[in-house]
């Protein structure tokens, strides 16, 4: 191997350690003006009126936009004027945003704008949303446009339901010797990307609307501009740099509306919005919240026979991508297991909470936490090691998922080998909880993964590669380097095709969508497969342009020709050949004579027979295949005072091939590590009127250095035959498994069902002194 | 609005600039002096993307005043020149998207020179005023002690 599995530097690193990386708030010129959000105060209100006249009296103030009654968005549902328009429906909820030459300016004015409202009475959970006589989040459900497959419940909160219905529940049952039954529920958090969203937006003489964004999902914005405005897709152009962290919160798309209705008024001048923190916690997308209840039941022999869920996720005020989470949460609704009786209902509801947008792991890690905690549940009430019910009831090829897609070798990873693998690591048959000191125990718990993608049936991905006169090659792919380093990872494997050393290949890092082949949108662990084959296929093009060529001048047939090492030669005689860099431009002949010309490979991928899911059964295959792996924590928790310190943390993984050994590895330890803060200690509190209480990072707070623990990793490799290389999706997976895995430790060593998160000593405290959580 | 024209020592050389009283360093450095390796996350002093060093301190530029940030030598990530530290942030894979690392490299760069021998305690002390959310810190961690390490070897051989 020329390059896979080599830990390659990534492409940018030298401008990201030199600080000369540029994102998108370190663009200016001095001709911008900026905008400044006005946000509500209120979680749920009557806008009465909303007073500017004092706003105007300020110096160098050039517009003052307020929300309109159209265009409605939302990527499913049409339910969010991207300014509020009549009333508000989460606390901080953009209400209005004024322009002007400075930031100053802006901000002076925007706290001039006197709003008047009527408060109403707050939904301010999924579970008090869905009961009866709830206050309406949306009246007008009913009348809102949407796309086919979302199943607005009018006259509810409920935008969204997903149902698994696999077996017969009847015969489940019955068969079940033993069953338990659990609640588990969280408030919205964040994602906290450490660079908060920017957005500048102008349009040119020529009515072309120009965004630069950190955004997660460039094509999406150019896509919807069409959609929401009617703007014609060519003259919407979305530039990206490189990005400041997404982990999917800068999918949605949110503050390019506003930035645009921001530009519109100022005659299509420069406008920039950066989001101060509170804005970006608040204002802008959140991670989702859920309430769920499980029940399960099983042999007394441990053999899984019936499970029965309703995930209620609270998707705050807006159904953006709260539907799609939904529908992700009901195709993995039961973790990796193979159950043949199945129902589940995933809903999307509507709360008086910020709106939820993608979250790392997409519905994973929270729907785990829920149901790999009621298998923890299981497992003590029929006295079983909780590895080994994982054991018994690993799904395997050949076995149906809840949406009845059937498994092969290659479409899901060996989970029992990474159950097998993790006991090892774990050194697991020393025992759960182990009794260190007095007031100090060691107590260690799992959790299984696994993970598909519920993307568009129509996701695709193109590459264009293009020769520099010396054979070196230019990557040009619409990937957002977000971090992931995918962009490396296509180098690697061009250099692996092209047999080339990874320094001849340059990457273009920024995205401009006039210029740069569609790539659908930088989430679901799908940029190595879906850019990967595009790259793979681009490459294939141009060595077929190079052997074409060179055929022409060693006169013989292009099939007899390979490339490699920075030339095209014969296969039987690899001393007759040509430098590539003598041919990627063409050949000319001593008389002059020339042939050819630039020689620029292109290719395309889009996943292959993806179906939408059945509405009342839930049947269909939404992804293309499934990443597992098993997961583990260690904590020494203190039974005094509640307190605990995570010593270690576990991964195993079936990666399918490992493309950058410590990229991948740089990966899960990212993605644990977020995990566990999210687990440990991220939420927003709310009071009784829906206020977020902490929305800065002095009262939200991310894990920091020093806290993390020691992290162990190991992957499997069970080939994905369409992958490139047999390679899978991993960007999400290392922490998808954690918040379930910290809770099944903590529960051990508190010996107390933990089923809330986040998991502080107070909630430790509180369920103990409660007598536990039912 | 008052404003003064001032100079700030950065990066070894003088630079003339005309700035607000109520100016932040961060903003100076950036808006006035297109020097945007400090980053803004949080403009409060709770996220550590914005150090840069003063006088060889690790300071958070927007907790800090530009008008009172003459006469101190200035360095922001810019400013370093192929530093150690630098280098083992590339070879120990300690960032991802990269838009906490100057001002992780701007704060373990003073660790580093002033407390040559710390311990994990000090490391711990100084590096938790930074959040990073892409890495899981054990990356950071082995980059500083990296250079640690190679200092100490390097100053008993
Ligand atoms: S921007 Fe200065 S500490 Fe966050
Ligand atoms: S590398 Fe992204 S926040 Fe640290």
């Amino acid at each position: 191997m020329m390059s896979i599995g080599k830990s390659i530097y990534r492409k940018e690193a030298l401008e990201k350690v030199t600080g000369t990386a540029k994102y998108a708030g370190d663009f200016s010129k001095a001709e911008v003006l900026h905008g400044r959000l006005v946000v509500s105060s209120y979680a749920h209100a009557k806008i009465k009126s909303i007073d500017t006249t004092a706003a105007w009296t300020v110096q160098g103030i050039r517009a003052i936009v307020l929300g309109q009654s159209f265009p409605l968005t939302g990527e499913e549902i049409k339910d969010r004027p991207p300014l509020a328009f009549d009333k508000v429906r989460y606390y901080g909820e953009p209400v209005a945003v004024v322009v002007a030459d400075n930031e100053t300016i802006a901000k002076r004015a925007a706290e001039l704008i006197q709003i008047t409202y009527e408060a109403l009475p707050v939904v301010n959970s999924p579970r008090e949303a869905i009961t009866s006589g709830a206050p309406l989040v949306h009246e007008n459900l009913i009348f809102y446009e949407k796309i086919q497959h979302v199943y607005p419940e009018p006259n509810t909160n409920i935008a969204d339901r997903t149902k698994i219905r696999k077996g017969d529940m009847v015969k489940g049952w019955s068969e079940s010797e033993v069953s338990v039954e659990a609640s588990f529920s969280f408030s919205p958090s964040d994602h906290t990307a450490m660079e908060t969203r920017c957005v500048t937006a102008e349009i040119n003489r020529d009515g072309k609307l120009v965004f630069s964004s950190a955004t997660q999902s460039p094509y999406m914005i150019k896509k919807l501009m069409n959609d929401y405005f009617g703007l014609e897709p060519g003259k919407v152009v979305v530039r990206t740099p490189v990005v400041g962290g997404g982990y999917g919160g800068k999918v949605a798309v949110q503050l390019e509306l506003i930035a645009y209705m921001a530009t519109q008024a100022v005659g299509g001048r420069t406008v920039k919005i950066m989001n101060t923190r509170e804005e970006d916690m608040i204002s802008s997308p959140v991670h989702i919240g859920l309430d769920a209840t499980i029940k399960l039941g099983c042999t007394k022999d441990g053999r899984l026979k019936a499970a029965e869920i309703l995930y209620l996720f609270d998707s705050g005020a807006y159904s953006d991508k709260g539907a799609t989470i939904g529908r992700a949460a009901a195709v993995t609704c039961t973790g990796p297991y193979f159950i043949e009786n199945i129902t589940c209902d995933s809903l999307c509801v509507y709360t008086n909470h910020p709106y939820a947008t993608a979250f790392r792991g997409f519905s994973h890690s929270e729907v785990l936490f829920a149901f790999e905690r009621t298998m923890d549940m299981l497992a003590k009430k029929i006295d079983i090691d909780p590895m080994q019910l994982r054991e018994i009831n690993a799904i395997l090829p050949g076995q149906t998922t809840p949406t009845q897609m059937l498994l092969n070798n290659s479409t899901v990873g060996s989970l029992p080998d990474c159950i097998q693998r993790l006991k090892q690591l774990m050194n697991w048959n020393e025992g759960q909880r182990i009794q260190v000191s007095d007031h100090l125990v060691r107590a260690k718990g799992i959790s299984c993964i696994w993970k598909t993608s519920t993307i568009d049936t129509e996701a695709s991905s193109g590459v264009n590669l293009l020769f520099n006169i010396d054979g070196t090659v230019n990557i040009i792919s619409g990937i957002v380097e977000i971090g992931t380093g995918t962009k490396t990872i296509l180098a690697q494997l061009l250099a692996e095709k092209m047999k080339m050393d990874i320094h001849q290949i340059h990457v273009k890092m920024d995205v401009d969508t006039e210029t740069t082949p569609e790539h659908w949108k930088t989430v679901a662990s799908r940029g190595t497969l879906l850019a990967g084959r595009a790259l793979l296929k681009a490459a294939d093009d141009a060595m077929s342009q190079l052997k074409d060529i060179a055929s022409r001048v060693l006169i013989c047939s292009p099939d007899d020709l390979e490339v490699g090492y920075g030339k095209v030669f014969v296969k039987d005689e690899p001393t007759t050949y040509l430098y590539i860099k003598d041919i990627c431009y063409g050949y000319k002949y001593p008389n002059g004579y020339s042939i050819g010309g630039q020689v620029i490979g292109t290719g395309n991928y889009m996943l292959r027979h993806l179906t939408h899911l059945d509405h009342e059964t839930g049947v269909g295959k939404p992804g293309p295949e499934w990443t597992v792996g098993a997961q583990g924590v260690e904590v020494e928790f203190n039974t005094q005072d509640y307190t605990y310190k995570i010593i270690k943390a576990y991964s195993v993984i079936d990666i399918g091939k490992v493309l950058n050994q410590k990229a991948a590895l740089g990966q899960v330890m990212g993605a644990m590590s977020m995990g566990l803060s999210f687990a440990g200690r991220e939420t927003y509190v709310f009071d009784d009127e829906g206020r977020v209480l902490n929305p800065r990072l002095r009262t939200y707070v991310p894990m920091r250095y020093g806290e993390h623990p020691q992290y162990m990793i190991h992957f499997n490799e069970t080939t994905h035959v369409d992958g490139p290389y047999g390679a899978r999706g991993i960007g999400e997976h290392g922490l998808i498994g954690m918040p379930a895995a910290l809770a099944n430790s903590l529960s051990v060593a508190a010996e107390v069902d933990l089923n809330q998160l986040p998991l502080t000593p107070e909630l430790i405290w509180k369920t103990k002194e409660s007598g536990g959580t039912k | 609005m008052l404003k003064s024209e001032i100079t700030l020592y950065v990066n070894g050389e003088p630079r003339q600039v005309y700035v607000r009283h109520t100016d932040t360093l961060l903003h100076t450095l950036r808006e006035n002096l297109g020097l945007t390796g400090a980053k803004p996350g949080c403009l409060n002093g709770d996220c550590g993307a914005c150090t840069i060093d003063i006088d060889e301190e690790p300071i958070k530029s927007c907790l800090t005043l530009s008008v009172e940030s003459t006469d101190k030598k200035i360095t922001t990530v810019e400013g370093l020149q192929n530093a150690q530290i630098q280098k083992e942030f590339i070879k120990k894979f300690a960032f991802q998207c990269g838009y906490c690392t100057p001002g992780f490299i701007m704060n373990c760069n003073a660790l580093i020179n002033k407390y040559p021998d710390a311990d994990d305690a000090k490391i711990k002390d100084w590096l938790e005023s930074n959040i990073c959310r892409c890495t899981g810190y054990a990356e950071i961690e082995e980059a500083i002690k990296a250079v640690l390490t190679k200092n100490q070897q390097g100053l008993s051989s």
